[in-house]
């Protein structure tokens, strides 16, 4: 039975990379006696795929793993299974399960949310709310917003516009345009102390794959702001895929009741 | 939703500019979580190597488990910050600090420093350091943490005695909590440090440097070692955890959040070793032979497993196929967790058919690789050696292995064995070779393709409490021409394009010869060495062996009197004055044994009277005669 786990990762967990948190998973679903799936061969291994890779140093409220597992028990049950064998800073947040014919998360995936914040004891003219929601309207009102992209070989100029959604100066704002709940079940996990000063939703995924950061940097200039990664805390907010009606959250996408 | 954020030691410009940040934040599955305000002792366990080195250590994981058992104590830990980190910690003054709360070792009442190696003793110095703890025990100030070292360097620990406030010799498990009580009741009293040293020194197994004084010849060898209180004894005795089946033993280890290099539940099956081979320190060290009962192990493995959530288990100790239970251990453990997706990785087994049934259930025979150790490449030296595997036992062995469908062997000898000659060093190529020339018997349509052989050679160091320890080493040039020697014979073989021949840097080996039976005259040495750079000696690409030369020049130490005498027999050695059990006597007999060429047989065959006896425990007692007296060696 294929499942999809909605997970946080906040605080001292920032700092643990990608594929770190899979062996992390692996190891908690053993704790939890969860009984998952596994390949065939002699080093078998859990059928386990995350959705999107996550930056060291970013935080979320919303990353993403498909497993395939051999028990179902109710979600809730589940998702507390897992819970009660992690720490404090990566928690299960979302159970469901998936039809069988659910495409891999990763596959899936179109748009992500990030919040963009100031951290604690830093200081950014961003923080004037009225100085940045303007810049932001502004910003989305250009034609094109090109940027340098280099690679290993080259430089190239492109034009990212397309792939930025929705962008706003506070949380509320955001949450009207882009039509999303985000302080529901009991808020973000992201440090109390920290302020917000942008949400953007970006295109992502395996066809267009917009970074936060490009973004940010990019708004900064524009901004007339001095770009300082160090002053920011970039946080994932929420993980899309696509059906006819728009965007739907992951953890709603192809999922089943049992 | 209010979620605990632990508060870090480091920036989050400081950790995202690191290497594996992860090292040094802490919060692990099952690390120990105790408010300060409630603990009387603050013990700070450190290992001086990078986190992924320190953290496969099993030893930290028995003491840390046992002292957090206790209320009143909390124990930490500690490992050494990488290069980068170290340069960021000295350039903005950043005190280094234990991963659990986060805080500074230099507040902490113990800094436990586990000695596994001698090539990590300048990393001892920059734990110290970047504590900013005195690095000589002697001139440390009241309120400064207590340094006390252990492990297996803590046999011999002279050549940096002038760090340490005291050494624990032996098992962790015996004297630990006494020493704690001993503590409280000091601290409460008031007095100063060396009152508490005093204190210390009286209990058994721990060694206060500062209250002895090495005495020497003018050709430099030790006249004497002088105890200064009569607090002192004259010989401090190692600790041996008679009850390995009744004492401490993690059932809920810590899971690091990255990668490293022991990931998985490691299971000590039994401490010490009844073989005796001649140039094996830990084989002496930890007699007599002490085994875990089936059933502690039993529920210790599924405790740990359920706790950790690893996908792997080992078995560790010195010679696992001499675990009487080993065959049932083994097949339970398979029975009962490889269906649940677990790997077993089984120790080097003896090759016999146990071992081929076993180890095709838990490997991939086409991956896997056999493994024998005859350190010797001729039965002569074997013997010299007293490593008893014959060549009819590698290559019976290598051929039920191989009709079982095995196509890769993996070899370790040893160069410079006292009494080596170019012959024995021929020897390892032409048995190299013998095996591949078995594997090509078999018919070509029976076979899994070509055969792998992989022949290792490490350097010799003679170490202390072994029969070697009057033994010369070579120097760098000889084991240099050896090396060469044995790469010119194994291309002349008919199968050479069947073996790789790796061997061991000889510059470290140098170093570690010198330390291993050092004195306490190294101590400069080493500060010096650490004070110019030295660092991460145990790596290849930080090895600076020029700094080290430099460091030895000018402290007017002679590497080659460490290294290259031939000891007198009557020698007083920096280690004397500890007791293993095994007497010098029982050494040096063996010394004149391997001269001789004959064998000694392992405890099970025959009792020798090494002296480990006293101990009263373990083999020495294993189906005994109680009307016999047991021979204490003397």
């Amino acid at each position: 039975m294929k499942a999809r786990i909605k997970f946080t990762k906040a605080g001292s967990m920032r700092f643990i990379g990608h594929l770190d948190v899979m062996r992390y998973f692996q190891k908690a679903m053993r704790r939890a006696e969860i009984n998952v799936s596994y390949s065939q061969g002699f080093s078998p291994h859990q059928l386990m795929s995350f959705t999107s890779p996550l930056g060291i140093g970013l935080s979320s409220d919303a990353e993403y793993l498909d497993i395939t597992l051999e028990e179902t028990d109710t979600p809730q049950v589940m998702a507390d299974r897992i819970n009660a064998v992690m720490n404090d800073e990566i928690r299960v947040k979302g159970f469901t399960y998936l039809k069988d014919s659910a495409k891999p998360s990763m596959a899936a995936l179109v748009a992500c949310d990030y919040i963009i914040a100031v951290k604690p004891g830093k200081s950014s003219p961003l923080e004037e709310a009225a100085f940045t929601k303007e810049k932001a309207c502004k910003f989305m009102l250009q034609d094109k917003i090109e940027v340098l992209k280099k690679t290993k070989k080259s430089e190239k100029l492109i034009d990212i516009k397309q792939g930025i959604y929705n962008m706003a100066g506070s949380l509320k704002d955001f949450e009207e345009i882009a039509s999303g709940k985000f302080t529901e079940n009991g808020g973000l996990c992201l440090d109390k102390e920290c302020k917000t000063v942008l949400c953007c939703r970006l295109a992502s995924g395996s066809v267009t794959n917009i970074k936060p950061g490009l973004v940010l940097e990019e708004f900064c200039r524009f901004a007339g702001v001095p770009y300082d990664e160090t002053v920011y805390q970039v946080h994932r907010l929420e993980m899309y895929a696509e059906t006819g009606g728009g965007f739907v959250p992951m953890i709603e996408y192809d999922a089943v009741q049992l | 939703m209010d979620i605990y954020m632990r508060k870090l030691a480091l920036s989050d410009e400081i950790l995202l500019s690191v290497e594996k940040p992860a090292r040094y934040i802490g919060g692990e599955i099952n690390m120990a979580v105790k408010n300060l305000a409630d603990v009387d002792i603050r013990f700070c366990m450190c290992f001086p190597d990078v986190y992924e080195i320190g953290m496969s250590h099993l030893g930290i994981q028995i003491i840390y488990d046992m002292l957090n058992l206790r209320d009143d104590i909390y124990c930490e830990r500690v490992y050494s910050p990488w290069t980068d980190l170290d340069k960021i910690l000295r350039d903005k003054n950043i005190p280094l600090f234990a991963l659990e709360s986060q805080q500074p070792v230099k507040d902490f009442d113990f800094l436990g420093i586990t000695l596994q190696y001698e090539m990590c003793y300048t990393n001892i110095l920059q734990v110290l350091d970047l504590s900013g703890i005195t690095l000589d025990a002697a001139d440390r100030k009241e309120g400064e943490p207590f340094v006390i070292g252990g492990g297996p360097c803590a046999y011999n620990p002279e050549p940096i005695a002038d760090f340490f406030d005291m050494f624990y010799i032996g098992e962790g498990e015996t004297v630990y909590y006494e020493l704690m009580d001993r503590y409280k009741e000091w601290k409460a009293s008031g007095k100063g440090r060396k009152e508490f040293l005093k204190i210390a020194a009286k209990l058994p197994g721990i060694y206060v440097p500062q209250f002895y004084q090495p005495v020497y010849n003018k050709d430099g060898t030790l006249a004497e070692f002088k105890p200064l209180v009569p607090e002192a004894p004259a010989k401090v005795v190692k600790q041996v955890e008679c009850s390995l089946s009744e004492t401490y033993y993690p059932e809920k280890p810590l899971v690091p959040y990255i990668k490293v290099t022991q990931d998985r539940v490691v299971l000590e099956i039994q401490r010490g070793c009844i073989r005796g081979c001649r140039f094996c320190q830990a084989g002496m060290l930890y007699r007599p032979i002490r085994p875990r009962s089936l059933s502690f192990l039993k529920q210790r493995a599924k405790e740990m497993l359920k706790s950790t959530g690893h996908e792997e288990i080992t078995l560790s100790s010195l010679s696992s196929s001499d675990y009487k239970d080993l065959k049932e251990l083994v097949y339970w453990l398979i029975d009962e967790f490889k269906d649940q997706g677990i790997n077993i990785s089984l120790p080097s087994l003896r090759i016999d058919e146990f071992a081929l049934d076993v180890m095709s259930k838990v490997q991939d025979v086409r991956k896997s690789s056999l493994t024998f150790a005859p350190e010797a490449g001729t039965q002569r030296l074997r013997n010299v050696i007293n490593k008893g595997l014959t060549e009819d036992d590698i290559l019976n062995g290598a051929m039920e292995a191989f009709k079982g469908g095995w196509n890769r062997v993996k070899l370790y000898f040893m160069l410079g064995l006292p009494g080596e000659t170019y012959n024995d060093i021929e020897g390892i190529a032409v048995l190299s070779d013998q095996i591949a020339r078995q594997y090509y018997t078999i018919p070509k349509e029976e076979r899994n393709g070509r055969v792998n052989i992989v022949t290792s050679t490490s350097i010799f160091v003679p170490k202390p409490f072994t029969p070697f320890q009057w033994s010369p080493m070579d120097t760098k040039e000889q084991a240099r021409q050896k090396r060469d020697f044995l790469l010119s014979k194994v291309r002349e073989q008919l199968n050479a394009k069947s073996i790789k021949y790796n061997c061991h840097d000889a510059d470290v080996s140098e170093l570690e010869g010198v330390f291993a039976r050092g004195d306490r005259k190294l101590c400069n040495v080493i500060r010096q060495a650490y004070e110019s750079g030295c660092i991460y000696d145990a790596w290849t690409e930080y090895f600076q062996p020029d700094k080290w030369e430099q460091a030895f020049k000018d402290n007017n130490a002679d590497m080659e009197f460490y290294l290259r005498r031939e000891r007198a027999e009557d020698e007083l050695f920096p280690w004397d004055f500890i007791d293993i059990g095994v007497t010098k006597k029982f050494l040096l007999d063996e010394y004149h044994n391997s001269q001789a060429e004959t064998v000694t047989p392992n405890c099970r065959r025959q009792c020798s009277g090494c002296g480990a006896a006293k101990f009263q425990c373990g083999v020495c007692v294993e189906n005994r005669d109680a009307t016999v007296p047991l021979d204490l060696g003397n």
